[in-house]
């Protein structure tokens, strides 16, 4: 059985399509990452498997149920932190929790509530009204809030906006052990080397479409776009490299390739014109040029 | 608490002083039976009618408009129990402001009920009809004015064109047809029966009038809320 299990679905907002025949398949246990541009639909994907919008064609089912028919089960299942930051001003941070237990029939949830805020080092605001809380500690408890049934499956929708470093860091250390722990991640974000660290797959999304999904480690390998900074002793360098040479606002030299012999070449002509190498750093691909790449290619 | 229920005892008591003052040396509406007496019954169900309806319809339109309405929308209830659980909270908001109303106009009429079972049947089916009204302007509702548009135009004129403030056979023949057909009329016209045992119109009418908008109304509801209309795009 699949923790997320989407085929062929669509959906249209007026003159958007904003989801056009995405199919995908998530494995129980993983940690997947959606990526995509503002409004490539990753929002839309995710909603619809919340059950907070409605598909018009295909179908969507979490641990085997669909969101549909079978939309208690999915729901039960599944924790989401939505992408808005949303919080009911009325109450404190436990009395959200406890309420948001409720919801899901939750009479004897303390315990597990008290870990949450732990966790998520809440439990010094766990008096404190929501709206007196700092931004980051509002997406804190959407994320707690999605957390209080023990959901198998969990989405966060851009968790780390806004959160700083430190939370950041130890929101990855809980999510992660989460995970350990066998619960299902589908995340999405705008930090790609986030993305990049964490999650074991990927798949792109680009106007309504899976553009890329494999594992992140091939995908790292779809790019040889090698980029090389120099510091040279002179300001002239051979004619026949000054279109490829980037200069960069230190003073240092820049250059992209996919082959090493071009590195190489260059550096031969450069000990040919006598031009020394005083500094020479190599950057190695990630995920953010393999990003960019397949967004320009599709 | 001071604004959902203190508010509106204020309110009432407020027409209450005002009208009782001005027209209960003039004005006998049933033989027997004072303006001030006349008068409370029909404040207290429009104090019923007006928080039952608001209760429900501005929570749901102040969580969809700060968005947290998904953390109902998130959890496995069904579009029955999302209707009960707004519909109960009319309720019981209702019933408690038609209770302090009442208790503070004790001060003003003379205690009287000769006819409790029907003051509870009326109440209760008043409320459940305007929360479940409330319910359905809160989903349709995308602004606060156009809440305010479906109070102003439509629960208001009700509430005050229905005999609160006399009997309808005081109005002309065209007016007293126009009322008949205003189902708030039937509550406030039987609920008043509880109170004074006399009405405009038979109170088993006036019941069933009620039960038929109950059903159709919570019908229409349940309806939207199935279809997500508004609320799961
Ligand atoms: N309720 C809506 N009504 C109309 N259009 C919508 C609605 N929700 C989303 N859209 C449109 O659908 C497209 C996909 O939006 P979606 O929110 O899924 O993108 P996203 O990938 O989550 O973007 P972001 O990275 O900015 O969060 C966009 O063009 C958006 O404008
Ligand atoms: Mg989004």
């Amino acid at each position: 059985m699949h923790a997320i299990r989407v085929s062929d679905l669509r959906k249209r907002f007026l003159t958007t399509q904003a989801l056009d025949g995405v199919s995908l398949e998530i494995q129980q246990g993983e940690f997947f990452g959606l990526l995509g541009p503002n409004g490539a639909g990753k929002t839309t994907l995710i909603s619809i498997l919340a059950g907070l919008t409605r598909a018009d064609s295909g179908r969507a089912a979490i641990m085997g149920h669909d969101v549909v028919s079978d939309y208690r089960q999915s729901r039960r299942a599944l924790g989401v932190v939505p992408q808005e930051l949303v919080y009911d001003p009325f109450f404190n941070v436990r009395e959200t929790l406890r309420i948001q237990s409720g919801y899901f029939g939750l009479r004897h949830n303390n315990a597990w509530i008290d870990e949450i805020m732990h966790h998520l080092a809440l439990t010094p605001h766990a008096d404190k009204n929501t709206q007196s809380l700092s931004g980051g500690m509002k997406r804190r408890l959407l994320v707690a809030q999605a957390l209080v049934h023990k959901p198998p499956v969990i989405m966060l929708d851009e968790p780390t906006a806004g959160v700083d470093v430190d939370l950041r860091r130890s929101l990855w250390e809980f999510i992660s052990r989460l995970n350990r722990e066998g619960h299902t991640i589908l995340l999405t974000t705008h930090y790609l080397e986030e993305a990049e660290a964490l999650c074991g797959r990927i798949g792109m999304l680009k106007a309504g479409r899976i553009v890329a999904l494999d594992a992140t480690r091939n995908l790292l390998r779809l790019t040889n776009e090698h980029c090389a900074q120099l510091r040279l002793d002179t300001e002239a360098v051979p004619a026949a490299w000054q279109s490829r040479l980037m200069r960069d606002p230190d003073g240092s030299w820049r250059i992209n390739f996919s082959e090493y012999s071009d590195l190489e070449a260059l550096l031969a002509d450069l000990r040919r014109a006598n031009v020394q190498v005083t500094e020479m750093r190599l950057q190695e691909p990630d995920l953010e040029d393999v990003f960019t790449d397949i967004m320009k290619r599709t | 608490m001071v604004q959902t229920v203190v508010a509106p005892v204020v309110t009432a008591l407020l027409y209450l002083l005002i009208f009782s003052h001005v027209l209960e040396a003039h004005v006998e509406v049933y033989p027997g039976v004072s303006y001030s007496s006349f008068l409370v019954p029909g404040l207290v169900m429009m104090s019923m009618l007006q928080n039952a309806f608001s209760n429900s319809s501005s929570s749901l339109i102040q969580s969809k408009m700060t968005g947290n309405i998904v953390f109902v929308l998130l959890p496995p209830l069904s579009y029955l129990e999302f209707f009960l659980a707004y519909l109960g909270a009319a309720v019981v908001r209702g019933l408690v402001v038609g209770l302090g109303v009442w208790g503070v106009t004790l001060w003003f009429a003379p205690w009287q009920l000769p006819h409790p079972g029907w003051l509870l049947a009326y109440a209760l089916l008043s409320c459940s009809i305007m929360g479940a009204l409330g319910i359905v302007a809160g989903i349709w509702a995308e602004k606060y004015d156009q809440l305010a548009a479906f109070q102003n135009f439509l629960i208001l004129p009700l509430t005050f064109l229905s005999g609160v403030f006399y009997s309808i056979h005081s109005l002309p023949v065209f007016w007293q047809t126009i009322s008949h057909a205003n189902p708030v009329f039937y509550l406030i016209d039987g609920f008043r029966y509880a109170f004074v045992g006399q009405s405009d119109t038979d109170p088993r009418l006036g019941l069933l009038v009620a039960s038929a908008c109950f059903v159709a109304i919570s019908g229409l509801t349940l309806m939207l809320l199935r279809s997500g209309y508004k609320l799961r795009h």
